[in-house]
């Protein structure tokens, strides 16, 4: 768009065009029928905006900063049109006391029908004193505002599966919001952040439906994390016909060849990426030339690296044939299922299960 | 009676952060800066591949995403003694500088502009004034009569709504609050404006990124951002043409709204001006690389004491030593076991948690200190160093925004003024507008360099048995960045991170001397302690990023010791 051409891309008011766009492609993100485009339309645009609490706890504010870079909605709707976003320490003009003042208003006035959004791993080693916000823990805050909410969107890989400062050797203990909070829904948005996109169509099912979208075992849903990255991957053909860069910048790699043998995590990562591209200019990691880093995985950060080396497991049609156990495998890397298995086996260090405050469990209970 | 007012959470920052001050008369007396969180990171590194490591460290922020990234794959790459090609040069120098178009508008508007503007106030702007305002300072063409009205019924349905989001509950209204209602309501049109162009600048990077935030072009050796003009599926001439029309449109924003918004927020708080200076002890690293290897640059780095600018001394190249040896950090003050000053290669670090103690130590950041003594970063140093360095673009840009500070006051306003948290701003802006332009200089460098058939874009690296180190520095949106690696055998054996935001909002040494967010707050006023907006100003200037800040290293790989809660 030109600088000039301001008269469209400056209307504050919602152009209803552009929203039923947005809306729409939200739709097919979420694999739903045209038919229920104005269902969502009149979901988003009611008069009564729901309530959002957005908590950040061992984050590095990354998710929030993808959901800056998304189109339909913008972040500007977003939070202006469609939600109420009532507390985010990263946006809200509110501080200090003040600030807490309204997270304790939302969660009196909207108990139970607000959606509570959580940012970043929770320490739990050492009474969580690993964060802290206004004097409280982040599993302190979480134990009182989760259970209170209508669902939690656990939103980037800290969230959901205790992200990078759960890596080996977890100085702080960090688990994911599925590990602490049981009795509410809590639809895991994985990412390291995640394509904005994926958020955005689960705010909207959400809101529209009033119930969760269908998740995988993991909690993700399967309109963003049903399918393989390599099995939707344009330099699958590539692969297909052993064609491969050996080392960024030669021969094959200028040609787009398949990026496995420089250390694709493609073969064993479920996301959209391929599918829905970032930033609306057609990218991702892949296409520009790296190889995925399975940053939508449980613990990647342990099971997928050494990251420039060859993922283990993977069976190639040409070639050199089925190459599992190939040397040049990091003795880091395991399979996906094993690490899948593996986070609820590895979390735990003094933490506590968070009960749901709606079904009268208490915390001993659920231990 | 000295009165204590603590901010906690302060928001509209990255990562979690606590101001204390005591309040005398009417203005601060005291302060304390403590960073609330610590993840661990570079515990997590030790003992993984180097080549990961920016993978990693990226990750200490989502908000200055790329610089860890750099910072990280620079100081392997000084370890090994090993170049990049000149194309991975422009491209990462494309990338820095991109990323801090975004990054500097999203502070302005998003995170600070609300410390200085009053939305609730925009509801009584007259139209035709806030049009004649806005063309008095600019000529955007986005400054139109059907816009500030769109805005103005916007921010009254919300209001009408009930529903303020993120709005509620702030200083509306604020006796400190003294713009007319029609540079209130222009701001906010520029405040949801800086929204769709900060977006353009992320859609430049991540063409050449793959995606934004967390760009995933980068490796020890170079990038991986294959070029090849003859191929559908790299960087090929429509994508570098896209690429130049985003930036383009980016630095009309920035220099048609941000600088002269920038511009009247210093005219019509001129009252500011003396306020915030606290540390003007300044440190800048030089940036935008010109040669393969790293002596040559486009942006100065070096340091000046005392605020003095005759005290001028240049960092010349990534190896310079006057750097090199003359950086530590001290945790007297901070929650780790020890009261140890050193260098980062050296430093051994075990967390110790105490509470908040006043004359204690009450924060998880450590003080970084060059030649023992506290330094500001960010860009208000850089543009400082430049300043007194003769640097021709930031002389232009300096004097451009003083003249015009000065003739809406209506009174003289020169470089002195700049110590001082309006100053802060000032030279972000002035920033962002030379970073507009180089990135357009480099964009020509790279399509130049490919023009002569020059495709490269990575130099392999390869590790050595036994020990070495390096270390990789960054000028970074908030200013000075090194990451420090020492490498056994190929794999990690210690990292360290001394951080733009730990200089800034580190604590005191064992010196008692304060870091500069504390020493910024002495002698601030404050109208109203319920209410301490002023404190917001002043911290908001520097661009807090604390998740950046907190940080620590254990080379013996232990876990983090059992800590004692009082």
């Amino acid at each position: 768009m030109s600088r000039h051409d301001f008269g469209k891309e400056c209307s504050v008011k919602v152009n209803r065009r552009t929203f039923i766009k947005g809306c729409t492609m939200a739709a097919a993100a979420m694999g739903l029928s045209e038919a229920m485009v104005p269902k969502l339309v009149e979901a988003a645009a009611s008069d009564q905006r729901p309530p959002v609490i957005w908590l950040h706890f061992q984050e590095c504010t990354g998710c929030t900063e993808t959901l800056l870079r998304a189109s339909h909605p913008d972040i500007g709707r977003l939070i202006l049109d469609i939600i109420s976003l009532d507390y985010h320490e990263t946006v809200m003009a509110a501080a200090g006391h003040q600030a807490e003042e309204v997270l304790q208003e939302t969660i009196n006035k909207y108990q139970g029908k607000f959606i509570c959004v959580v940012e970043g791993g929770i320490p739990t080693k050492d009474d969580g004193i690993y964060c802290k916000i206004a004097g409280r823990t982040a599993m302190d805050i979480l134990a009182d505002v989760a259970p209170k909410s209508m669902a939690v969107i656990a939103i980037g890989t800290c969230a959901t599966f205790g992200g990078i400062q759960a890596a080996d050797p977890n100085p702080t203990g960090a688990v994911g919001v599925r590990d602490l909070v049981k009795g509410t829904p809590v639809i895991n948005i994985s990412g390291c952040p995640p394509n904005p996109i994926s958020f955005l169509g689960t705010v909207l099912h959400l809101l529209t439906f009033g119930k969760p979208p269908r998740t995988d075992a993991l909690g993700r849903p399967l309109f963003a994390y049903g399918r393989k990255i390599h099995d939707q991957c344009e330099r699958r053909a590539h692969f297909d016909e052993g064609r491969f860069a050996e080392q960024f910048g030669d021969e094959g790699h200028k040609q787009g060849y398949c990026l496995y043998k420089v250390g694709c995590k493609g073969p064993g990562t479920f996301a959209n990426c391929p599918a829905v591209r970032f930033n609306d200019v057609g990218s991702w990691p892949v296409g520009q030339g790296h190889g995925c880093i399975g940053c939508t995985e449980p613990q990647f950060w342990d099971t997928m690296t050494p990251f420039y080396e060859r993922l283990p497991g993977v069976d190639m049609p040409w070639g050199d044939g089925i190459v599992t156990g190939a040397n040049s495998a990091g003795i880091k890397i395991l399979g996906v299922t094993a690490a899948a298995v593996g986070i609820h086996a590895a979390v735990g260090i003094g933490k506590k299960i968070i009960g749901c405050g709606r079904c009268n469990t208490s915390s001993e209970d659920q231990e | 009676m000295a009165q204590r007012i603590v901010v906690d959470p302060v928001t509209r920052i990255e990562g979690h952060l606590r101001i204390d001050a005591e309040v005398d008369n009417g203005f601060i007396s005291k302060a304390w800066s403590s960073g609330q969180m610590w993840r661990g990171i570079e515990v997590i590194l030790q003992g993984r591949d180097p080549r990961d490591a920016w993978l990693f460290t990226q990750r200490i922020c989502g908000v200055c995403t790329t610089v860890h990234a750099l910072a990280s794959v620079r100081c392997v790459e000084n370890a090994l003694g090993l170049e990049i090609p000149m194309n991975a040069q422009y491209i990462r120098n494309m990338i820095q500088s991109i990323h801090a178009l975004h990054d500097h508008i999203v502070h302005f508007y998003a995170l600070s502009a609300l410390d200085w503007v009053d939305v609730v106030s925009a509801l009584s702007a007259d139209i035709g004034k806030t049009v004649q305002l806005a063309e008095s300072l600019s000529d955007w063409p986005g400054n139109s009569a059907n816009r500030f009205k769109a805005v103005k019924e916007k921010v009254q349905a919300i209001v009408d709504s009930g529903q303020l989001g993120p709005f509620a509950n702030a200083y509306w209204g604020h006796s400190a609050m003294a713009l007319p209602p029609e540079a209130n309501l222009m701001a906010v049109s520029h405040y949801l404006e800086a929204l769709d162009y900060q977006r353009k600048a992320n859609q430049a990077l991540a063409i050449f990124s793959g995606k934004t935030p967390h760009v995933q072009n980068l490796s020890v050796g170079g990038v991986t951002t294959a070029i090849n003009p003859d191929n559908e599926n790299t960087l090929n001439m429509e994508r570098l043409y896209w690429i130049k029309q985003l930036v383009e449109e980016v630095q009309g924003f920035i220099k048609q709204v941000y600088v002269p918004d920038v511009i009247a927020v210093g005219a019509l708080y001129a009252d500011w001006l003396p306020y915030g200076a606290g540390v003007t002890n300044y440190m800048a690293f030089p940036d935008m690389v010109l040669d393969a290897k790293a002596t040559s640059f486009d942006l100065p780095g070096g340091t000046i004491m005392n605020g003095d600018l005759g005290t001028v001394k240049p960092f010349t190249s990534f190896n310079d030593s006057y750097l090199k040896e003359n950086v530590v950090e001290c945790i007297a003050r901070s929650w780790y076991d020890g009261d140890w000053t050193r260098h980062p290669y050296e430093e051994e670090t075990v967390p110790k948690y105490t509470n908040f103690q006043d004359e204690g130590k009450y924060t998880w950041l450590k003080a970084p200190r060059f030649m023992g003594e506290p330094m500001q970063v960010g860009p208000l140093a850089q543009v400082l160093i430049g300043y007194a360095q003769g640097h021709e673009l930031t002389r232009t840009y300096v004097d451009h925004v003083l003249s015009q500070v000065s003739t809406l006051a209506g009174a003289q306003v020169g470089p002195g003024a700049l110590h001082s948290t309006l100053g802060r701003h000032a030279g972000r802006a002035i920033r962002a507008a030379m970073l507009s332009d180089l990135a357009l200089k480099h964009w020509q460098l790279l399509v130049d360099n490919i023009g002569r058939g020059d495709l490269a874009i990575f130099n392999k690296p390869t590790f050595p048995k036994g020990e070495i180190q390096g270390f990789g520095i960054h000028e970074a949106p908030r200013g000075a960045l090194s990451h420090w690696i020492v490498i056994q055998d190929g794999v990690i054996k210690n990292y360290q991170c001394v951080v733009p935001s730990t200089w800034n909002a580190g604590p005191r040494d064992d010196k008692d001397k304060a870091g500069p967010y504390e020493a910024s707050l002495v002698g601030n006023p404050i109208a109203d302690p319920e209410k301490p907006l002023e404190v917001l100003r002043t911290i908001h200037s520097f661009d807090p990023c604390i998740a950046c800040a907190v940080h620590m290293l254990d080379p013996e790989g232990n876990e983090a010791v059992k800590v004692k809660v009082l």
